[in-house]
């Protein structure tokens, strides 16, 4: 009896190698796991019986194309799509020898703090199924933690890898842009869309964001890294300037159970050897929900363009003309968190107001790396809560767009920079994770790493739900 | 979160329409009225960053300053016929159907 | 110009698509280094100044040829701008600004069927046909510098014959890889500022262009002396009924929200790569059309230029009012190649021209692309002018025809014809007919 909910991908793999079960019977056990739980939880949207490959298996978010496997990225729009080409990422992963699980539900094309915003029905959160389990990668996060999948692929445009980990006590990378591919990934916000990977531990993120990341001609948009992915190994932090964003750790909005397990990690990092020190981000927090909030619905509004009923997905019948038809197939088949950014995004681009919205929310993302830049010149790396509360109950936000929104408040300002962000969980408030936010510089991926490494070893986090051991 | 507020009406009922239509979305009232509220309060929110005299910052398109990538005129072999139109929602022989324009 | 799928005109539909043309979810855009290259080529050609950084932008609308909702275009950095080319006209050089010119994607085909065939108008439905999606597209705009439909037309000839000497496209109209939309305005003589505009879409020749814009001026000064005012609006002209009123298009005020493409990374050209094409470009055919008018007048230079014959007409020695005649009319009728044209041959059969028949002459020119084509064996072979060789010939056919000799004798010199006539009969058309008259006439005086 293969235990999914403890076992990490490096044990999985050292079972796989040394021959004491199968790449079949490994799949097997996670679907077995899902076939327990995901009634309740409902993270996956579909599950893959035949798997191909010999390596340990890996659930991918629904965002994600996979050739002839159901892609919708959570949206009625695209119900019964299967994409006829692999995103880059699946096809790493198959090169990899990753059989696939299942695709994982998301808020409607990854808008949505929460994964209630999906066509589908939400996920719950395996450390209490009344409440979410964050979003949008809400679907990886909690099959992860459930021990219905050893790792899992997301993807982060505002927070949406890291706030879901962050709910659900697993490991979330949001990697650099630019470095992993974002070819065949439903698209959201091209400038901020990022797909990273999400398991138990550290070092298994290390390992599949070394099969993910690297330049793919068929993303212009991607770079080589600057030097190998290298799987964590330090247990101190000696050396390293770690710093303490006044305005993200001290945002309104920030649970005093959060505050206190982060302090808590901070201060254990101290204790490993790190220099701690204050500094200042004021204007990349307090103008980054606004700022991301106009530049990610612009670009959406456009993305959002080619589900027209033309080529795949979903038709709304008519008897009318080829508008009436786009009409009433974008009403039928958009969710209303779709809508109201595309509307949003398409009001920030149109004439006259160019220049106040879109225009003036690429100057403050100009003014967001520079303050991070800044901050860089004296720190190696930032830390901070990944998000300002523990997960909240089902339909808490649903009501207020702008509540929603503020979930992402601490994730958003190292994203428009650009830069890459590691949640781990550092401890429970009220029974239910906290996650650790620990941002870099541009391709710093292995030094957050080795600190998150040492950190998670420090910290000794439990990542099994309590209600699940 | 979002910062200060404003009382002003950020976006018209009409617009809101005019924007719905660019973005060809039917609505329906009351579908009108309930988004006309949520952008107005949206759009009060993200309004704030126009209170920054930002005229001297050059705009930031894309995190990474990367030009002149590109790829070689080497054509790839396409996908059959049958597999451009395997999702396609209505066909007439080898063709998109659509309703008239 | 952003996927690898070859330029396709007359392939089965939709058998030339990826996932990138058809916009599937998640595809991406990677430009094409060529399309770039000869965009630049192109502006250097037309005088164009090389921008040191352009951006790919979205045009976003709706429409079923447009499978992303967006066309990946150029807006306010493209690559080339601020050029000028010289027109030269019968009455001197004029010139034409040209404010820009940009690189984009072209859209699908859209036929719609039901009603009316192939109009929009009454159809009831649309077909879409993707393989023409992403071809690239360079697209050029002029300042309003043109002043008459004669010039416009003549501008657009010169365009196209850059083009294609540059190697970059066939630019041929019937399939569509020359477009283009005029913009039409009147004033009176001495105003200063231009009055409202129309567009003329969808002209598929020079001519019909220039009828086009012909009818459109004549239609507003109409509407001005009847003391009313034109509208801006859009016309579609019907290439199949060339007298039809034009179609108004009923598009909806247009709002496109540009903004930068967020797939795509900004173009900076390489000054070197910019040296580089400008060092490929060769004289011009405005440039070659004014070297040439001395030779042999306006119409002669500007016909051989636009029409790609004037690179024979240069290497072809002799009477240049005659090799340039005969290159634009009779070697112009044959189809023949005039890059495959030996000119030291074809100088030959055109020197010899007076003296062998019309059909030989013909021949000869038809036969001139062949390789190893000489015109001294062709015309040996074929026109007889050989005194000694006819002689024969005709004293035969004199001695066989008494009476008519007779009669010619008598005063009825209308027989003349006849006996040229035996005479090309007998030697199958061979015969140099300057010859055989002269023979004819001097034995008959006889
Ligand atoms: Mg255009
Ligand atoms: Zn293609």
């Amino acid at each position: 009896m293969i235990d999914t909910l403890r076992l990490t991908v490096e044990e999985a793999s050292g079972l796989l190698e040394r021959g004491e079960v199968s790449a079949a019977e490994l799949h097997r056990a996670y679907l077995d796991a899902a076939a327990r739980r995901d009634d309740e939880l409902h993270a996956y949207l579909c599950t893959v019986d035949e798997p191909a490959g010999e390596g340990v298996p890996i659930a991918i978010k629904d965002v994600i194309s996979t050739k002839g496997v159901e892609t919708t990225a959570g949206s009625k729009i695209l119900a019964g799509y299967k994409p006829v080409f692999d995103s880059t990422v699946a096809a790493r992963c198959k090169e990899a020898g990753l059989p696939l699980l299942g695709k994982t539900n998301m808020d409607e094309f990854a808008m949505g703090s929460s994964t209630e915003n999906s066509a589908y029905g939400p996920t719950r959160n395996p450390w209490d199924p009344s409440r979410v389990p964050g979003g949008s990668s809400g679907g990886s996060t909690a099959a992860v933690a459930a021990g219905m999948a050893p790792w899992a692929l997301g993807s982060d445009t505002g927070g949406s890898i890291k706030q879901p980990a962050a709910l659900c006590g697993v490991v979330g990378l949001r990697p650099t842009y630019g470095t992993v591919s974002r070819y065949g990934i439903v698209a959201f916000a091209s400038s901020l869309d990022q797909v990273g990977p999400i398991a138990k531990t550290v070092r298994d993120c290390a390992h599949l964001y070394r099969i993910i990341a690297g330049r793919d001609p068929c993303d212009s948009t991607t770079v080589e890294l600057r030097e190998p992915v290298e799987l964590p190994e330090a247990e101190d932090l000696r050396g390293l300037r770690i710093g303490v964003p006044k305005e993200l750790n001290d945002a309104e909005g920030i649970e005093a159970g959060v505050t206190e397990s982060v302090g808590r990690a901070i201060g254990l990092a101290g204790e490993l050897g790190a220099e701690i020190g204050e500094c200042r981000l004021p204007r990349s927090v307090e103008y980054g929900l606004p700022c991301y909030y106009l530049i990610a619905p612009s670009e959406a509004s456009s993305n959002l363009a080619r589900y027209d009923g033309v080529r795949y997905g979903l038709r709304a019948e008519t008897n009318g003309d080829v508008r009436t038809m786009y009409d009433r197939t974008r009403h039928d088949g958009f969710g209303d968190e779709p809508k109201r950014r595309i509307m949003l995004g398409t009001y920030a681009l149109s004439a006259g107001y160019y220049e106040a919205f879109y225009g003036q929310a690429q100057k403050v993302r100009t003014v967001i790396r520079e303050e991070h830049a800044a901050a860089f010149e004296d720190f190696d790396l930032l830390v901070s809560p990944t998000s300002p509360t523990v997960a909240f109950e089902l339909g808490a936000r649903t009501a207020n767009p702008l509540a929603m929104y503020a979930a992402d408040v601490l994730t958003i300002p190292s994203n428009l920079a650009g830069l890459p962000g590691l949640s781990i969980p550092c401890g429970l408030s009220d029974g239910l994770p906290v996650g650790l936010q620990l941002i870099g510089p541009q391709f710093s991926e292995n030094a957050l790493f080795r600190a998150a490494h040492a950190l998670e070893r420090a910290l000794s986090f439990d990542y099994v739900p309590e209600r699940l051991r | 979160l979002f910062g200060r507020m404003t009382n002003e009406m950020a976006i018209s009922r009409d617009e809101v329409l005019h924007v719905a239509r660019l973005a060809r979305l039917e609505l329906s009232e009351q579908e009108l009225e309930r988004f006309a509220e949520q952008l107005n309060a949206i759009l009060e929110a993200v309004g704030t960053v126009s209170e920054l005299d930002l005229s001297d910052v050059e705009p930031t398109a894309h995190p990474l300053e990367l030009a002149n990538v590109w790829a070689e005129d080497e054509p790839r072999p396409c996908l059959s016929v049958e597999e451009a139109l395997a999702n396609a929602p209505d066909r007439e022989d080898d063709a998109f159907r659509v309703p008239a324009a | 110009m952003f996927c690898r799928c070859p330029v396709a005109y007359f392939e089965p539909p939709n058998s030339q698509t990826c996932p990138v043309c058809l916009a599937h979810p998640g595809a991406m855009p990677v430009p094409n280094r060529k399309a770039v290259e000869w965009t630049i080529l192109l502006g250097l050609a037309l005088g164009c100044e090389v921008a040191p950084h352009a951006v790919f932008h979205r045009k976003n609308y709706f429409y079923p040829d447009n499978p992303k909702g967006y066309q990946i275009s150029q807006y306010d950095e493209p690559l080339c701008v601020n050029g000028r080319v010289v027109v030269p006209g019968p009455d001197g050089e004029s010139e034409v600004g040209i404010v820009r010119a940009h690189l984009e994607e072209d859209a699908a085909k859209t036929i719609h069927v039901g009603g009316a065939e192939g109009r929009i108008h009454g159809s009831d439905r649309s077909l879409v046909d993707f393989n023409r999606a992403g071809t690239p597209l360079v697209e050029i705009v002029t300042a309003p510098d043109l002043r008459s439909a004669e010039q416009a037309k003549r501008f657009l000839q010169l365009l196209r014959q850059t083009v294609v000497e540059l190697g970059i496209s066939d630019a041929e109209m019937e399939k569509g890889s020359l477009r283009f939309d005029v913009n039409v305005s009147v004033r009176e003589a001495g105003e200063e500022e231009y009055r409202t505009r129309t567009e003329l879409k969808n002209m598929n020749s020079f001519a019909f262009a220039a009828r086009g814009i012909e009818r459109e001026i004549e239609r507003q000064i109409g509407i001005y002396e009847a003391g009313g005012t034109v509208e801006q609006e859009t016309l579609h002209f019907d290439p199949s009924r060339v007298e039809a009123p034009p179609l108004r298009s009923k598009e909806e005020a247009q709002d496109y929200r540009y903004f930068p493409e967020p797939d795509l990374v900004p173009l900076e050209p390489d000054p070197g790569l910019v040296e580089r094409l400008r060092g490929e470009l060769r004289e011009s055919p405005a440039e070659r059309i004014s070297r040439l008018e001395h030779e042999v007048g306006f119409a002669l230079a500007e016909g051989l230029v636009t029409s790609g014959r004037d690179e024979l007409y240069s290497r072809t020695p002799g009477d240049r009012s005659a090799v340039a005649n005969v290159l634009m009319n009779e070697l112009a009728s044959t189809g023949v190649d005039p890059a495959s044209v030996d000119a030291e041959e074809l100088a030959k059969v055109i020197e010899r021209r007076a003296e062998i028949p019309r059909t030989a002459f013909m021949e000869a020119l038809a036969a001139s692309g062949s390789p190893g084509f000489s015109a001294e064996r062709y015309l040996g072979e074929t026109a007889i002018a050989d005194v000694s060789e006819l002689d024969p010939v005709i004293d035969r056919i004199l001695g066989e025809h008494g009476s008519q000799v007779d009669a010619y004798r008598a005063g009825k010199e209308g027989l003349l014809g006849f006996f040229v006539g035996q005479v090309m009969r007998e030697t199958g058309g061979k015969a140099n007919p300057k010859v055989v008259n002269e023979r004819l006439r001097e034995k008959l005086r006889a």
